[in-house]
């Protein structure tokens, strides 16, 4: 990282408050349809507070559809979605609310076009948790900073490249202090130079202590942040294993042809 | 030759005035309607988009004359609503301006609902995952830069209902076409009183288009 300050990225856990819960994301039974397409299956998750998730599988396996019904960008038709012990509203302000409590990183970045990345990163604190502009901008800007795009605050995001509005965009969901934060494939993306260094940006989030549900082939990453790999295909969990076991010793047959066909080519 | 010209008889500039004024207030009525009926029409409401759809197809393929005539048979005839205007005078064109507004509307919502398409569906998704609400996702983030996609056609729209205020005359508020049918009558030289007119309508028209011609490339959205 070109700039690194110990700017927290999480919240600080108070003391004299209650006990939380461990589990801070748990799915149930959860299953999805698009039409005849059974994109979700009896997916059964729960991720623990402080925990690093690497979700890994084929392309259309439901992996974006797992994160996105996690903040209810998708509907899903059974089963249950909580969040430190709530339900997922269905609508209105309780969702609009929850979602705040959940950053998204996308693999197109999706920054909003028409404004600064300064005003990308701050447009959520102000609007949403109507938190003072004074303040907004003071951590705003210690944000970018700290993933290394202070320099470039006032530009729009055209004017930067992948790596760095991808980096934009982690400040941008930081900036609502989110409890999970979830990445569909962050770097998929990006050309593989700029790769690294948005790697390197998740890395250290991770190790500060943010739980993270994170869509990635990256292995590297896997190997070194993770705590968990979940393999998904055709809808299902098919394996959940720790990283090392899972990369060195997958015992499903698909995850071993899966991996097979990532590492060899 | 242009004796006929009696600016003491023919209050040429006062006619304009009105015309403009026309323009600017149902411009300013017809972007408000037509931006909250783009609102209604992309809304996950079903009985919003129902009636955003409604009324845009309803309110585009009525003749404006037939609109114009209604505000004043109709809403002020009938049922007796004169806009809070003491005078007939100020009741007319106050009830033009609404009439051009409602017709205006639907074609300023449809030129804003595809700008609306031109915005990608993350930049909408994005901000629904920041937890804004619909209508903060829409005045924050897809409107700003659907209005910024569509300033031509806007323009466009802004022109014609320029135009389109000689239809006020139809319920007798004194624009410039009002005067000109009055100078005609009472004139001899038809094409110069034309030739003047569309003058007058050409300098009016022509600077909101090179304006916004302007703007339009000044504010595009980079992606
Ligand atoms: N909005 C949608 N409508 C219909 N089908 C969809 C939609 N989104 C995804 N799908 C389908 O669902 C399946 C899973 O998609 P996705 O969750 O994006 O997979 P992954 O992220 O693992 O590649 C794919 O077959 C995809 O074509
Ligand atoms: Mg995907």
């Amino acid at each position: 990282m070109t700039t690194m300050s110990d700017v927290p990225l999480t919240k600080d856990v108070e003391g004299d408050a209650a006990p939380l819960a461990e589990d801070l994301v748990v799915l149930d039974g959860v299953n999805k349809h698009f039409g005849a397409l059974h994109v979700l299956q009896d997916i059964n998750l729960t991720i623990k507070r402080g925990e690093v998730v690497v979700v890994i599988g084929p392309s259309g396996s439901g992996k974006s559809t797992l994160c996105r019904a996690i903040n209810r960008l998708e509907t899903i038709d059974g089963g249950t979605i909580t969040i430190d012990d709530e339900p997922l509203p269905a609508e209105g302000r309780g969702l609009a609310r929850l979602r705040a409590d959940v950053g998204m990183v996308f693999q197109s970045f999706n920054l909003f076009a028409h404004k600064t990345v300064l005003q990308n990163v701050m447009l959520g604190p102000i609007k949403v948790r109507k938190q003072e502009k004074a303040k907004v901008e003071e951590r705003a800007r210690q944000l970018l900073d700290r993933v290394g795009v202070g320099n470039q605050a006032d530009k729009y995001p055209a004017q930067l490249s992948g790596g760095q509005q991808q980096r934009v965009a982690i400040a941008r969901a930081l900036a609502m202090e989110p409890k999970v934060m979830l990445f569909d494939e962050p770097t998929s993306a990006l050309d593989p130079e700029m790769i690294n260094e948005v790697l390197e940006a998740m890395k250290q989030l991770a190790r500060e202590g943010m739980t993270m549900v994170v869509v990635t082939h990256e292995m590297g990453f896997a190997r070194s942040a993770a705590n968990r790999v979940v393999f998904m295909a055709d809808g299902r969990i098919v394996e959940e294993a720790e990283p090392q076991q899972f990369f060195d010793n997958p015992k499903s047959d698909r995850a071993k042809d899966f991996l097979s066909k990532i590492l060899h080519h | 030759m242009f004796d006929f010209l009696d600016l003491q008889r023919y209050d040429l500039f006062g006619a304009f005035w009105v015309t403009a004024q026309l323009a600017v207030f149902s411009a300013i009525g017809s972007l408000i309607l037509g931006t909250i009926l783009a609102g209604m029409r992309v809304s996950p409401v079903p009985l919003m988009r129902v009636f955003g759809t409604g009324y845009v197809n309803i309110v585009r393929n009525t003749p404006l004359t037939v609109i114009i005539l209604f505000t004043s048979l109709g809403l002020f005839q009938t049922l007796g609503i004169a806009m809070g205007g003491d005078t007939f005078t100020e009741t007319n064109f106050r009830l033009a301006v609404l009439g051009l507004t409602a017709y205006t509307a639907a074609f300023v919502c449809e030129a804003l609902r595809s700008g609306i398409n031109t915005v990608p569906v993350g930049q909408a998704e994005a901000a629904r995952a920041l937890g804004l609400s619909f209508t903060q996702v829409l005045r924050l983030v897809v409107l700003p830069q659907a209005f910024r996609s569509v300033v031509a056609p806007l323009a466009n729209v802004l022109i014609a209902l320029t135009k389109n205020t000689t239809v006020a005359a139809a319920i007798g508020v004194a624009e410039a076409a009002l005067l000109m049918k009055t100078m005609i009558e009472n004139e001899a030289q038809v094409f110069l009183i034309g030739g003047i007119f569309a003058l007058g309508f050409i300098l009016l028209t022509l600077p909101t288009g090179l304006l916004l011609g302007w703007v339009s490339k000044r504010v595009a959205v980079k992606r």
